[in-house]
């Protein structure tokens, strides 16, 4: 470990490497989902998958924080090591990594709990807080982070799951980072939202950034283009074309990637 | 003529009515079915609809008539003097209508009855070797009410027959001539659809109310006999026959509400960690076996719960820990009949919670699991107060079935009605109260039989309050967690 540590202290000013993933597979029963993915996620960077449906990009996010482990049918191979730690090690326990590596999903999921409740709910289960006072704070400070204080400060008691669909995914988002995670996983998370509460929650993808990593699900390649820094296309279980989103949108070394990323396959 | 026979004959009009009325749309478009607004089936079942229930709601109104005008007619042939000592018009009403089934059996076997109605004695014989039930002798005025009665009766059927063949003929009549492209025998279905939809719902609701108002009225009838003031606020239950009985419903009530609070105390935690085992961690496999398993334990009659209560859990109780701990050596007690029936009811908690907790979105799993909580965190603070107000109703319908549960009691708690802390003592409750109270003596007259629809008007009044408890209970979280 301090080998790693001392590898990424000199790398810091380049790119340093989050999660660092090879080889991997994953099996649902008989269906073989990924084949043979390579990729290195950035710190502080926003790293977006695009690709059709079923090309394996949610399984794959789904592996980062092993929740395909609620998935009985599915098998995950290769190695995915968090700061350069396996975290398929059987040492590494899945409920503190998925801690560490938080989730928001495709569709908003608020617990039915108060919206204080919802965002105070990770650090209760880690004692992440030693008083109400400082467990207040951390709500409130996830919650101007999410961009959602102004709206719901004067109800904090009101079930969460009486805002509206974007209020819901913010309130999400904020819920997740209250754990504070290094890196957050985002399935899809704008494709219930309407255009307005996507431009919010894109906006405070892009603020996210100065802190965790971020990795986007999306389907959206305008949304892709707009809020990451790096890109990797899917198709068919494979990671067809990874790098810098700009290089991937505007010159595609794959033809597959050229023809997804201008509408002819997909 | 029987109306098994005048039904086969409706049924067979209105499947020739179906059948022309069908044709009749076909024809009024021309051979194009493409240009009538419903489908010709729909003629056709409009005009069944039209024959048949007119019909039928003829018969119905004619029978409940009928059934009066023949105790007139019979009535019209009886007179005081005909009662004979120490019975009642009724019996004699009895009498007659056994004499006029009597004939008609007769006389469906082929024998003239002209000289057996003249003669009581011959007629008295002849039932006799043909082994009918009788009540009193005949007498000359009861066989001519008889008489009459199967006379009027005939009359009527004959009428009824004709007037209800004449309705639906008249109803296809009138369907006919509605019949064009443009009229609209499908929404007229869809309206005779909903009009039996609402019957039915009408006949439930009507049936409560029913049970209600009857239950009513014979509880006033019993407070008109027994002041309601040591009914309700006595703590003393002895009934004797011969008068002097003590009727409080304290012993009662107590009794029922111990055995079903242990009953619960029992079903409810073995029932919702069974529900969230098999809903959140049992394979697939293991739940298709074992839900079932479960479910069985609601198949068991009661009474088999009964005699595993009565041979098995009393005497378990008694010699290992009633005695041993000093509690008394009753093997009826309070303690077995909860066990027993907490056992019964553990599938109702069971098997609702978990449809209830399977019902909870994964989304919300996901979620939490996605924060870094564990399963059963996840179980305690997401699933179970999102799957609450089922649960909730879960849990009351185990108590309504445990209040009203009587077999398990009679032979697992005994019959003694007493106010006791002690669950190893015997204690007894308001149902099988009323099964005592009601068997044996049917004259519903005294007090201590008609206590027996004050006890179970109050038992229904309890389990009402309990469901308005739990709605309301629901309907407070429900506002919470949707």
């Amino acid at each position: 470990m301090s080998v790693i540590e001392m590898k990424l202290e000199r790398e810091v000013t380049a790119d340093t490497i989050k999660i660092e993933a090879r080889k991997v597979q994953v099996h649902y029963g008989q269906n073989h989902a990924l084949k043979d993915v390579d990729v290195d996620i950035l710190a502080k960077t926003v790293t977006a998958f695009i690709g059709p449906s079923g090309c394996g990009k949610s399984t794959f996010l789904r592996c980062l924080n092993r929740m395909n482990d609620t998935v009985a049918s599915a098998k995950v191979t290769g190695s995915i090591l968090l700061d350069g730690a396996d975290i398929y090690d059987p040492r590494v326990d899945p409920v503190q990594l998925r801690a560490k590596v938080g989730m928001v999903f495709q569709k908003p999921n608020p617990f039915p709990k108060s919206i204080y409740d919802n965002v105070a709910y990770g650090p209760k289960i880690h004692g992440l807080t030693r008083s109400k006072a400082e467990l207040d704070e951390v709500v409130e400070s996830c919650l101007r982070k999410a961009a959602l204080w102004n709206e719901v400060k004067d109800r904090l008691q009101s079930p969460g799951t009486g805002l509206s669909g974007g209020q819901q995914q913010r309130l999400c988002i904020a819920r997740a980072i209250a754990t504070s995670p290094e890196v957050l996983l985002m399935d899809e998370p704008c494709s219930a939202l309407d255009p307005i509460a996507t431009a919010q929650v894109e906006e405070l993808i892009d603020e996210l950034r100065s802190q965790f990593s971020v990795v986007i699900v999306t389907h959206s390649m305008q949304q892709a283009a707009r809020v990451s820094q790096r890109t990797a296309f899917f198709h068919l279980g494979n990671l067809v074309e990874y790098g810098e989103t700009g290089t991937i949108f505007t010159n595609p070394k794959d033809p597959r990637t050229e023809s997804y990323i201008t509408g002819r396959i997909g | 003529m029987s109306l098994g026979l005048l039904f086969l004959i409706l049924l067979a009009l209105c499947t020739a009515g179906y059948m022309i009325a069908r044709s009749r749309a076909v024809t009024s478009a021309r051979g194009d079915t493409r240009v009538l607004h419903s489908l010709p089936a729909f003629h056709g079942r409009f005009a069944a609809l039209a024959m048949i229930l007119p019909a039928v709601a003829i018969l119905i109104v004619w029978l409940v008539v009928e059934s009066f005008a023949l105790r007139g007619v019979a009535l019209s042939h009886l007179s005081p003097e005909d009662v004979p000592d120490g019975a009642s018009m009724d019996l004699v009403m009895a009498d007659v209508t056994r004499i006029a089934e009597g004939l008609g059996k007769l006389q469906a076997a082929g024998v003239d009855l002209a000289p057996l109605t003249a003669d009581p004695a011959a007629l008295k014989a002849r039932f006799s070797e043909a082994g009918f039930a009788q009540g009193g002798d005949p007498t000359p005025h009861t066989i001519a009410a008889a008489v009459s009665m199967r006379d009027t009766a005939a009359t009527s059927r004959l009428a009824l027959s004709v007037v209800a063949i004449a309705a639906s003929l008249a109803g296809l009549g009138l369907v006919l001539r509605r019949i064009t492209p443009e009229f609209r025998a499908r929404n007229a279905t869809e309206f005779v659809s909903m009009g039996l939809l609402i019957g039915a719902s009408l006949i439930a609701v009507l049936t409560t109310v029913g049970i209600v108002a009857s239950l009513a009225s014979e509880t006033i009838r019993f407070f008109q006999l027994y002041p309601a003031w040591d009914f309700f606020f006595s703590a003393d239950w002895n009934p004797k026959f011969g008068g002097g009985s003590s009727l409080g419903i304290w012993p009662l009530i107590w009794g029922t509400l111990y055995v079903s609070v242990i009953a619960l105390l029992v079903a409810v935690p073995v029932g919702l960690f069974s529900a969230v085992y098999l809903a959140e961690y049992a394979s697939k496999r293991t739940r298709g076996i074992v839900k079932p398993l479960i479910e069985i334990l609601a198949g068991i009659p009661t009474i088999v719960y009964g005699l595993f209560a009565l041979v098995t859990v009393g005497p378990l109780l008694r010699d290992w820990i009633a005695i041993p701990m000093g509690f008394g050596n009753s093997s009826s007690s309070v303690m077995t009949a909860g066990l027993v029936m907490g056992i019964m009811v553990i599938p109702f908690v069971s098997s609702l919670s978990d449809d209830i907790i399977n019902a909870v979105p994964q989304s919300l799993r996901d979620g939490s699991l996605g924060l870094g909580a564990t399963p059963s965190e996840t179980i305690r603070q997401v699933v179970l107060p999102a799957a609450l107000p089922g649960i909730v109703g879960a849990v009351l319908l185990a108590a309504s079935r445990a209040i009203g549960e009587t077999m398990i009691v009679v032979l697992g708690a005994g019959a003694a009605a007493q106010l006791s802390l002690n669950p190893f003592e015997a204690m007894t409750t308001v149902t099988v109260k009323i099964v005592s109270q009601l068997t044996g003596d049917t004259e519903f007259n005294s007090p201590e039989t008609l206590v027996a629809f004050a006890l179970g008007l109050t038992l229904f009044v309890l389990t009402l309050m309990l469901n308005i408890i739990a709605l309301i209970i629901v309907r407070k979280y429900r506002e919470q967690y949707e």
